[in-house]
């Protein structure tokens, strides 16, 4: 059924309310949105600052792992280990956070090496301060504006991940509602019911694009020296 | 130069190897058993442990990997599990129509993405540039399967300007490349902004107005190509991010590229077919790292090859 009368957006094919498909939905890319984002960050952050830090073999061995992944095309490895593994909710966002996690770490890896080296951070090893006291004291506050705006940044990015894995049939399971999955099922029949596609679509394009806005205005207040750049 | 080029290449040269290892070693772990693909449902033990061994999946880890890798330096990619054919042939034969839509995909990425950054960069402040900047902000933000079934539906279904699916002339090339670079005309719009920004700043701008030179001449012959090549040296990089979306595109489109032979590998669980893409797809972009770092100095002598 089109959109309209009782339906606001219409209905599927199997009569289902598609607003309320696409509301249920939301719960879906939302959790994997902060799941995977959040194992990425953590990931990311723990080899960025590791290889940041201490540098000498261990650096690395880390950052070359990092630069290994970086020749990974990440959607082709994404696809072919979520189209291995049985998919669930889990798994896809587990195979997204091993995707996503690179880019945090180089960044945070070229942020920490300028921070050990500060004259800050010198005086308060001078004076024998431990290792834990300085990361988790002097360099991790640094760090935090970088890590919101990647965090903030990264959750479009998996959103838009969870959407492609799912429109091709290896991501989140139906019946469980997901916006990529509602376009999966939809796809076959858009020519007559375009709004199948076109309305989970948007909902996908807004998330994204939120999350994309206010990353770009928290890297604008949390780092001033970009303030009026592109 | 040459010691720097040489470090770069052995670098490239591990990368790679590296990518071999891992996603060998993945595809070994995984709990989907090739053997039963190829053999069937209906097979006996007998047949399904005389396609192993025939195959050479009963020997070791290290075994197999060590096969691989030798076939790899003489260029052969192993055979398809299922089609029965060279895997590099098969490669081989899909390479131009993804190269094409690739090529398709920079021209519209640059096209747009230049432009909307060039006007908007002209008109700091005002409605043109944050409309631009929005609309860049939402062409980045769309998922690509979307963007591709609405430009399906509305240039294919209802204007029938275009068609719909399919490979061969001009007409099928547009909607596929268009869907493939709206993501990248996002960035480029953007950095080409900040970065028309950045010149329009600088004092040798100042001297040529100064000079009386008309508006025009200053954008055209001063600013643009100093902003213009930065952004041309991300090309390169762009190459890393089609791989993903050829896989996509070509499946929404039907169009007969290495994305579709990828994604119809990994349903079959193919995996000498699948190892073979992986690591077409990572010397691309190890190769397009590579060229982007080797512009880079040439564009703007201030950056050092280290």
């Amino acid at each position: 059924m089109p959109p309209g009368g009782q339906f606001l957006l219409g209905t599927d094919l199997l009569g289902r309310d598609l607003l309320t498909r696409i509301l249920y939905g939301a719960r879906t890319s939302l959790v994997i949105g902060v799941v995977a984002n959040g194992i990425a960050l953590l990931i990311g952050t723990l080899v960025g600052v590791t290889a940041g830090y201490f540098r000498g073999w261990l650096g690395s061995i880390l950052m070359r792992f990092t630069d290994l992944m970086m020749a990974f095309p990440a959607l082709l490895l994404a696809i072919a280990l979520a189209a291995i593994f049985s998919p669930s909710l889990w798994i896809v966002a587990l195979v997204i956070a091993l995707v996503n996690w690179v880019q945090v770490a180089r960044v945070l890896y070229t942020e920490t090496t300028s921070l050990a080296e500060r004259d800050f951070v010198q005086a308060e090893r001078a004076i024998g301060a431990g290792t834990g006291r300085i990361l988790g004291l002097h360099i991790l506050p640094h760090l935090l504006p970088t890590i919101i705006v990647y965090g903030t940044l990264g959750i479009s990015t998996t959103v838009l991940l969870e959407a492609t894995l799912s429109f091709l049939g290896i991501g989140v399971q139906p019946p469980q509602p997901s916006w990529g999955n509602i376009i999966f099922e939809n796809q076959t029949y858009f020519q007559a019911a375009p709004w199948l596609v076109f309305f989970p679509g948007v909902a996908i394009l807004l998330l994204a694009l939120a999350f994309n806005l206010v990353g770009d205005a928290l890297r604008d207040v949390l780092d001033p020296t970009q303030r009026g750049r592109g | 130069m040459a010691g720097y080029l040489l470090r770069r290449l052995v670098q490239s040269v591990l990368i790679l190897l590296g990518v071999t290892l891992v996603t060998f070693f993945l595809l070994y772990v995984l709990p989907a058993d090739p053997v039963r693909q190829i053999a069937g449902r209906s097979a006996t033990a007998e047949t399904v442990e005389s396609i192993r061994r025939q195959l050479g999946l009963d020997q070791p880890f290290w075994v197999q990997y060590g096969r691989y890798l030798w076939n790899l330096l003489h260029l052969d990619l192993g055979r398809s599990y299922l089609q029965r054919s060279e895997v590099a042939e098969l490669i081989r034969a899909r390479l131009p129509p993804t190269l094409l839509l690739m090529a398709g995909a920079i021209l519209c990425e640059l096209v747009l993405g230049l432009t909307m950054g060039i006007v908007a960069a002209l008109r700091p402040g005002t409605a043109t540039d944050n409309g631009l900047m929005i609309a860049s902000f939402v062409g980045v933000s769309a998922p690509q399967f979307v963007v591709g079934l609405l430009l399906l539906y509305l240039f294919g279904v209802r204007l029938h300007w275009l068609p719909i699916s399919g490979y061969g002339t001009f007409a099928h090339l547009v909607l596929p490349s268009l869907t493939l670079g709206i993501l990248g005309a996002g960035w480029y719009s953007r950095m080409m902004r900040s970065s028309m920004v950045e010149v329009l700043r600088q004092d040798f701008i100042r001297t040529a107005r100064a000079k009386g030179l008309t508006r025009r001449r200053v954008i055209l012959r001063h600013a643009l190509p100093n902003a213009i090549l930065p952004i041309v040296a991300m090309i390169g990089i762009d190459i890393g991010v089609f791989m993903g979306g050829i896989v996509v595109v070509e499946s929404v489109f039907g169009w007969p590229g290495i994305g579709q032979l990828a994604w119809q590998a990994i349903q079959r669980v193919d995996i000498p077919i699948i190892m073979g893409v992986t690591i077409v797809s990572a010397v691309a972009i190890v190769l397009g790292n590579l060229l982007a770092d080797l512009v880079a100095p040439f564009i703007d002598p201030r950056i050092r090859l280290r």
